[in-house]
């Protein structure tokens, strides 16, 4: 009926239909020579050419190849790549060990302020006494949260914080003239935790669990001796339970001249009910990415503050923002300090964040916030009795691990099944095969900001799982964007690039 | 307050019955009583949510940045445009509030994102592959360092005295952990002096930024040469921005390419969130610090991505592990990525080149104050550094009186450069009119004389 019309031009058309399961085209297959986005401002300097600004030596031949495309196909393009995005603004994420709760909108516009996203790190202190302000108070509240004395903002991430407590580790010992190379971390601890040991030039000590599923105090006091420098710790453990020897645990690290650093991994279940400082730690870092709802970026921006006990604070990293007797603020570099973790002073931006969600929740919001991290997590565990092997059916705190070692047994349903099932539910999967010392482990952090009618929905849905009949789940995910990713390949054939996939396939790249 | 618990006490009520209790402090019964806290946290109690942005605008106000102090400071933290369409975009909440991709079949976006960035990564680095993101260019040096000792079984690392001193802060710092010996090797008339560099121990690797510190292109194909002499890596820091114009370091021979990522897309924002970029030979893929994305396919066949060769990172090889690296700075990426699409090939360009302008006229201009001089003769592209007749420290005091974020104030001590000193480092955008070059100019004339 219509009349043939020319040959379409090379290239996608951003109209392509996305909707549903239809792969989404890279941004560099939209490209077309000549066309751009970019537009820059007026500014009346001289056009000299390249050759006037760059010895020829120095001067690339040719622009490098990014994509050529418009402002309206690259927006529509990663519009349909947030479509194919799973995110807490979406739903729950019952994911152990991370925290994913609901982060407050109010933190974002508080964080984007222009005067706080413009300033340039080595703006003058006179300058830049709101962002010292802001620092300091973070810090000194982060202090009062942990009950510790001073505290870094510098280091970027969890690990990061970890590694800078290993150096503040290490630093007080050599003060003192003394050489330990060994650290104990408990056998339920998180990964990062002895890749910062090594990192941290120490030898890693694992301590087993006992039979509640806490640190082994015999076993502990059998590893204690003029070696080890100190214990990392999380409490509440990976298994979401408190360690009730705590006081007995720092007073025998203690006595051997060791030191207790706390992974604040888990921070968030006892916010205002006890503190790590009173349990004994000497150092304590904090994922501001979890407790403090900084929202985790698809993997980061996070921020890992340190915060020490008094015979720790001269060992910091410097410089740090210091409160003057005029109420005015300055930086200032503790006398024996490790040296700077960061470029600048941490991921600012991330703090600021933290920051505002503090002062919305006070002392007392924040108290609720483990109260209601702490009841949703205990009332689920409870749902999940007769559905789940509970390997450890005590009270815990904001986090409880279930395992399918039986049901795995009976009809070969394993933890990855259901946490791919649960994906069709319409929840985030929780946390798989972690901690180690679980079979089949599924770690369930359901966080405060999930209604009871939340939770009951996730209970509802684990339950139909466990019933699903045998085979089911392995069919999972089947309403997802994509199905089971073929993880074996990605590795076996490595392609890491848009150039490396148009190497493999060529003449038809994508196919 | 606690706003941010939605459960309401008759909720609260049920639940706790549900599970045998009568109160919410019996669900802490666990923790010894001597161990809980009395009298609650001594922080402040909640504010309404207008407080709280109150509260923040008043501290934000205590800032001076834009037009009442305009930015002629660089040091690795540049003051460019962000169009609408990478803020936009980059701060939709489904990347804001993902999380990491841990679950493929749900995390599509995020590393589709995460690949193609990777891919403009690896192609300003001239490298076949880059990881998803560190922390900043700082903790980038550090894993580059870190991959050359882990595979050359060397621990001296050969460091220019150009390096950002930050970044040679930080990587001193963590050779406290490692062990690892750094080696200074000095500047002249600002660009590295390699046959300065100690014969004593061969090292794993070299490490040079081009441009430096002080604005300075280094000849990245001598230090390869150099390099090559002692069969060491060479690691090289880029700023992305020059490589607009500047030849390729992978080209030239780098083994690592490393640099710090918040010239695309990413505010000032008072040091952080930056984004460090990685880039490396495909030799050294598994000992890549941090995350990589691949492309693969579904059970029915379509492409799909997925974090890979997994077993590099520190959950699965634990003390084993090279890098502790977890938590990155996806967002950030992903912003870059944004930003880079939206620049394009003619658009890296067209950046370059007009920092580079800028640069030129103020240099010319600044250079013909009396008494004002340039602190090395050798080719800079978009940042500078000049001795003037007063210390840079009261020139920055004194500017910002006039308006004006002078600089960032820098030393040299033994070829080696400070972040203190009495020389100014001066860079410019491509945000930078001729009007305020030229008002910056005649403060400057006034503040110097």
């Amino acid at each position: 009926m219509a009349e043939k019309r020319t040959a379409a031009p090379a290239g996608k058309a951003s109209s392509a239909p996305v909707v549903g399961r239809e792969h989404e085209p890279t941004i560099f297959e939209f490209s077309s020579p000549g066309r751009s986005s970019a537009s820059f401002r007026t500014t009346g300097i001289p056009e000299w050419g390249p050759a006037d600004l760059v010895p020829a030596g120095f001067l690339r031949e040719e622009p490098i190849g990014l994509t050529e495309v418009s402002e309206r196909d690259l927006v529509a393009h990663v519009t349909r790549l947030t479509h194919r995005q799973y995110s807490v603004d979406l739903g729950a994420y019952p994911l152990g060990s991370c925290t994913m709760k609901y982060n407050p909108k109010l933190c974002d516009d508080a964080a984007s302020l222009p005067g706080l996203t413009s300033v340039h790190p080595s703006t003058p202190e006179h300058l830049s006494q709101g962002w010292l302000e802001l620092l300091w108070s973070l810090a000194d509240t982060l202090c009062r949260i942990t009950g510790m004395s001073a505290a870094t903002l510098q280091p970027p991430a969890g690990a990061a914080g970890e590694l800078t407590g290993l150096l503040l580790m290490r630093a007080y010992h050599e003060s003192r003239g003394e050489t330990r190379r060994k650290v104990i971390i408990p056998d339920s601890a998180h990964g990062t935790n002895p890749a910062s040991v090594t990192l941290g030039g120490y030898e890693t000590v694992t301590v087993p669990s006992d039979h509640r599923g806490l640190v082994d105090l015999e076993a502990l006091k059998d590893r204690l001796d003029a070696e080890v420098a100190g214990i990392m710790l999380t409490n509440p453990n990976t298994l979401g339970l408190f360690e009730e020897d705590i006081a007995q645990i720092a007073a025998a690290v203690h006595q051997a001249g060791g030191l207790l650093y706390y992974d604040g991994a888990n921070l968030n279940a006892i916010l205002g009910v006890t503190r790590p400082g009173d349990m004994g730690f000497d150092i304590v870092h904090m994922n501001l990415h979890k407790t403090f709802a900084v929202p985790h970026g698809g993997g980061g921006p996070g921020a890992g503050p340190v915060a020490v006990s008094e015979r720790l604070a001269a060992f910091l990293p410097g410089p740090m923002p210091e409160r003057l007797a005029d109420g005015s603020f300055t930086w200032k570099t503790p006398a024996h300090s490790i040296g700077r973790t960061h470029s600048w002073h941490g991921n600012a931006l991330a703090l600021a964040r933290a920051w505002s969600y503090i002062l919305a929740n006070g002392g007392d919001g924040l108290r609720r916030v483990a109260e209601g991290a702490v009841l949703n997590a205990n009332w689920l565990r409870h749902q999940l009795r007769g559905a789940y092997d509970i390997p450890y059916d005590r009270p815990n705190m904001h986090e409880f691990v279930a395992s399918t070692s039986t049901l795995k047994k009976e009809k070969g349903l394993r933890a990855l099944d259901v946490g791919k099932r649960l994906l069709e539910e319409g929840f985030h999967a929780p946390t798989v095969y972690f901690p180690l010392i679980v079979d089949e482990a599924l770690m369930i952090e359901p966080t405060e900001t999930e209604s009871p009618q939340t939770v009951a929905a996730l209970a509802d849905a684990l339950i139909r799982i466990a019933a699903d009949p045998e085979g089911e789940s392995q069919k999972a995910p089947r309403t997802t964007p994509v199905g089971r990713v073929d993880e074996a390949r990605a590795a076996r054939t490595l392609l890491p690039t848009w150039d490396a996939v148009a190497a493999e396939s060529v003449g038809s790249p994508g196919a | 307050m606690g706003h941010f618990v939605p459960h309401t006490d008759e909720e609260l009520g049920q639940m706790l019955a549900d599970i045998g209790l009568s109160s919410l402090d019996e669900l802490f019964d666990v923790i010894p009583e001597a161990l809980r806290l009395a009298g609650g946290l001594a922080v402040a109690p909640g504010m309404p949510e207008a407080d709280v942005l109150d509260e923040m605008g008043r501290l934000a106000a205590r800032n001076k940045f834009g037009s009442d102090l305009v930015c002629f400071a660089g040091a690795g933290a540049y003051d460019h445009d962000i169009p609408s369409a990478t803020n936009r975009l980059a701060f939709r909440s489904e990347f804001v509030t993902a999380y990491t991709p841990y679950q493929p079949e749900v995390a599509q976006g995020v590393l589709q994102a995460l690949f193609e960035y990777q891919t403009m990564i690896s192609r300003l680095a001239g490298l076949p592959v880059a990881n998803a993101s560190l922390y900043d260019g700082a903790s980038a040096v550090v894993e580059a360092t870190n991959l050359s000792t882990a595979a050359t079984g060397r621990q001296t690392v050969w460091v220019s005295g150009g390096l950002h001193p930050h970044w040679r802060a930080v990587l001193h710092t963590f050779a406290k952990g490692t062990g690892h010996v750094l080696v200074d090797v000095p500047l002249r008339d600002g660009v590295t002096d390699w046959t300065q560099a100690p014969l004593a121990e061969p090292p794993a690797a070299l490490l040079v930024a081009s441009p430096n510190y002080l604005g300075a292109i280094e000849d990245v194909r001598v230090a390869r040469t150099v390099a090559d002499s002692h069969k060491a890596h060479l690691l090289v820091a880029i700023d992305p921005v020059s490589a607009g114009l500047l030849r390729t370091a992978g080209d030239d021979g780098a083994d690592v390419v490393v640099g710090e990522g918040q010239p695309f897309g990413t505010p000032l924002s008072f040091g952080g969130p930056y984004l460090g970029l990685f880039a490396c030979r495909m030799e050294h893929v598994r000992r890549l610090p941090g995350r990589l994305v691949g492309r693969t396919v579904d059970t029915e066949g379509r492409p799909a991505y997925v974090t890979t060769l997994r077993a590099r990172e520190q959950d699965i090889r634990r003390e084993k592990a090279s890098s502790n690296v977890c938590t990155n700075q996806t967002l950030i990426a992903v912003a870059c990525m944004i930003q880079m699409s939206w620049l394009g090939t003619s658009g890296l360009r067209e950046l370059s080149l007009r920092c580079a302008r800028g640069t030129r006229y103020t240099r010319e201009a600044v250079t013909a104050i009396p008494g004002v001089e340039l602190v090395a003769s050798v080719p800079t592209l978009r940042e500078f550094a000049v001795k003037l007749p007063v210390p840079g420290p009261a020139v920055v005091a004194r500017m910002a009186e006039e308006g004006f974020l002078a600089g960032v104030p820098v030393g040299i001590e033994g070829g080696v450069v400070r972040d203190e000193g009495d020389a100014l480092l001066i860079a410019v955008t491509e945000k930078r009119t001729k009007d305020e070059i030229d008002a910056f100019v005649s403060a400057l004339e006034k503040v110097v004389r």
